[in-house]
Formats: C-alpha cells, structure tokens, sequence
C-alpha cells in the first residue's frame, strides 16, 4: 500500500468523521470535546497500572532477569520467527492490556518504532487482545459456569496473532 | 488476583536476582525511572488520546456503527444461526462487532455482555454454548480496523508515518480472528456441554 495514502489515514479520518458528523446534523464539536474528556479519563484509568508495571519492569530488566528470561524464550521465540526481545510482551499480553501497552512503548521506543523489533510489538498490540480480562469479564457478567473450548479457542488466536504479526512485519520490511 | 501475582513475582525477582548478581543500586534506581517512564508516556500520548476518542465520540453520535451493525447482520447471522432467529440478541451482537471493528471499546462491551446473557437464556442453562464460545473469542481477538493507540505511541516515539503499520495489523488480526474461530468450531466436539 502507498506509504503516502497511510500517512493521510489520520486527517483523512478526522475530517471525515467530522464531515459525515455535520451532515448527520451531530454538533461535531461538543461531541469531539466530550470524547476527549472521555480520552484524558482514559489516561487517568490507565496511569496506576502504568506507573506499577513499568517500575516492576524497569527493576526486572535491571537486574538483570528480563534478559535472562529472552535468553531462555530464544530458542522457541526463533523457531517461530518472533523476536525474543517481545518475549514479556507475549506473557504480559494476555492478563494486562496497560501493561503491554507500557513494554510495547518500551520497546518502541528503544529500538525504535520503525525498527524491525518495534514495528513487530506494534503490530502484536494492534492484533491481539487481552484475553484473560475478556473471559473474565463475559463469563462473569453472564454467569456461566463451564467455558467449555473457549479459553484454548481464545489462546490459539492470540498465538498465531503474535506468530502473523512477526512474520508480516519480516514479509513487508524484512 | 492474576495481576497480583504477576506483579509480587516480578519485583520479588528483581531483588533476589539484582541482590545475587550486584546490581542491586541499579535496581532501585530502576523503580524510580519506571515511574517517570509511566509519566513521560502518559504525557506524550495522553493528547492523541483525547483526539481519537473525540473522533470516536463523534462516530457515536453520527450512527455509523448502527449503519455498520446493519450492513454486518446478514454476515453474522450465517455463523450465529440460533441467535439469528432473536432480533434482541442479534442486535446487540451485531452492535458489538461494529463497535469493536470502529474501536469503540465502551460501546462494544455493554452489547456483548446483553448478547452474552441473551444466548445463555435463549439455551436455559449456564453452560457456554458454541455460539457463546464463538462469540468471546472473537471479543478476546482484536478486531479493530485503526488501532489508534498503538499508532499514537508509535507517533510519540518519532515514527515517519505512525499508521504505516495499518496493512501487518490487518492481516495478523485476520490471522489471528480467523484461527480462533476455526479452532472454536473444531474444539466444540470435544467439549461436550
């Protein structure tokens, strides 16, 4: 896809929303500020979390842990293609959807977000959700007692996610 | 609970593992630059935040996901045929998908849940039946057609074009959908409700 129509996706969106907005009689812009009040709470909601996780990360890679961690995930990370830099993406991905998102950025941010390393911890957040969170959530509020095959249904997609998006961001940068 | 857990391990971890080896000043250094990490994040995306979220606000109230939900309902009632014979439970199931696929994370779970419980009813026990498994795995993949979050942080961190990302999130959730789906149905006989 032409990297100049990408570039345009985030104006071409906004003015968009806002055209179809005014024609849709909307008052786009109360609506654009209360939805960005609704942003600036999300942030809030997200802060603790991240202020706990990246500290705990932080320290984990300090001591020296985290790297031991990659060196053992290597091995099987490499057979499938995925960088074992994202190894605590991976494990954090499914319980902590604020916690992936601070080592996502983490990452990005290291190695740079058009790096082969960063581009893949953006496209694994892009593609995977927090599973565990989403079970619990649905199979609590609905009060159901067997799960049956969901959960393992549900870890199979996030693995061949990270799987897909290691090997497409090799496939289109590589 | 699950966090708790993840949590205590990791900075019990920390200390034995920085104590063993020598790094323990760099250690609690650490902590300290984890939460200024936490801030300067919090900080660089928290404005792109509040724009997509305006957006999405705006998406809401000009009916676009009803239109999505519309133009989705001949689709889903193929892979949903038991819930395609209840017009209450399809729509709130077809609202979830339009607003997972539009991002609308805080209009997509309240239709989930009321097609969750419309399901459970419509099978009169409290065991998930294949239509119910289909449908939280399809919640627990990410379907999101701009994953704006991710194209913030990636803005934030100085990326040349932050949506360039766009066609390899697009094809590993469709990887990823898709495979979670096909597993569902074929696991299904195995799980017997």
């Amino acid at each position: 896809m032409s990297s100049t129509i990408l570039a345009l996706v985030a104006p071409l969106i906004i003015s968009s929303v806002a055209l179809f907005g005014l024609l849709k009689n909307v008052d786009v812009f109360s609506a654009m500020t209360e939805g960005a009040a609704d942003g600036l709470r999300t942030v809030v909601r997200i802060f603790p979390a991240l202020v706990a996780l990246l500290s705990a990360v932080y320290m984990l890679r300090a001591s020296g842990a985290l790297d031991a961690l990659t060196r053992l995930c290597t091995p099987l990370l490499s057979l499938f293609g995925i960088p074992p830099e994202t190894a605590p993406l991976i494990f954090l991905r499914p319980v902590s959807g604020s916690g992936t998102l601070g080592i996502g950025s983490e990452l990005i941010n290291k190695y740079g977000p058009d790096s082969l390393i960063g581009r893949t911890a953006a496209v694994m957040l892009g593609s995977t959700e927090t599973t565990f969170y989403v079970i619990a959530v649905y199979f609590g509020a609905a009060g159901i007692r067997k799960s049956r095959h969901a959960i393992p249904a549900a870890l199979v997609a996030d693995i061949v996610g990270f799987v897909a998006a290691a090997a497409t961001v090799r496939w289109l940068w590589g | 609970m699950a966090m708790t857990a993840i949590w205590v391990a990791m900075v019990a971890v920390s200390l034995i593992w920085g104590a063993a080896t020598g790094r323990g000043a760099a250690v609690s250094n650490a902590a300290m630059e984890g939460c200024s990490a936490a801030v300067n994040l919090c900080i660089s995306i928290g404005g792109m935040i509040c724009l997509w979220s305006g957006v999405m606000e705006v998406m809401k109230r000009s009916g676009l996901s009803g239109g999505l939900s519309r133009l989705l309902r001949p689709v889903l009632g193929k892979l949903y045929p038991t819930a395609a014979r209840h017009s209450e439970v399809m729509d709130a199931l077809s609202a979830n998908v339009s607003a997972n696929l539009l991002g609308l994370g805080n209009a997509a779970t309240p239709a989930g849940l009321k097609a969750a419980t419309g399901m459970l009813r419509l099978s009169g026990g409290n065991t998930a039946t294949d239509e119910l498994c289909l449908l939280v795995v399809m919640n627990t993949a990410s379907i999101q057609l701009l994953p704006t979050t991710i194209a913030t942080v990636r803005a934030a961190a100085g990326a040349a074009v932050p949506f360039d990302i766009l066609p390899a999130v697009w094809i590993s959730s469709a990887a990823s959908v898709a495979s979670g789906m096909i597993c569902a149905k074929l696991l299904s006989r195995f799980f017997k409700p």
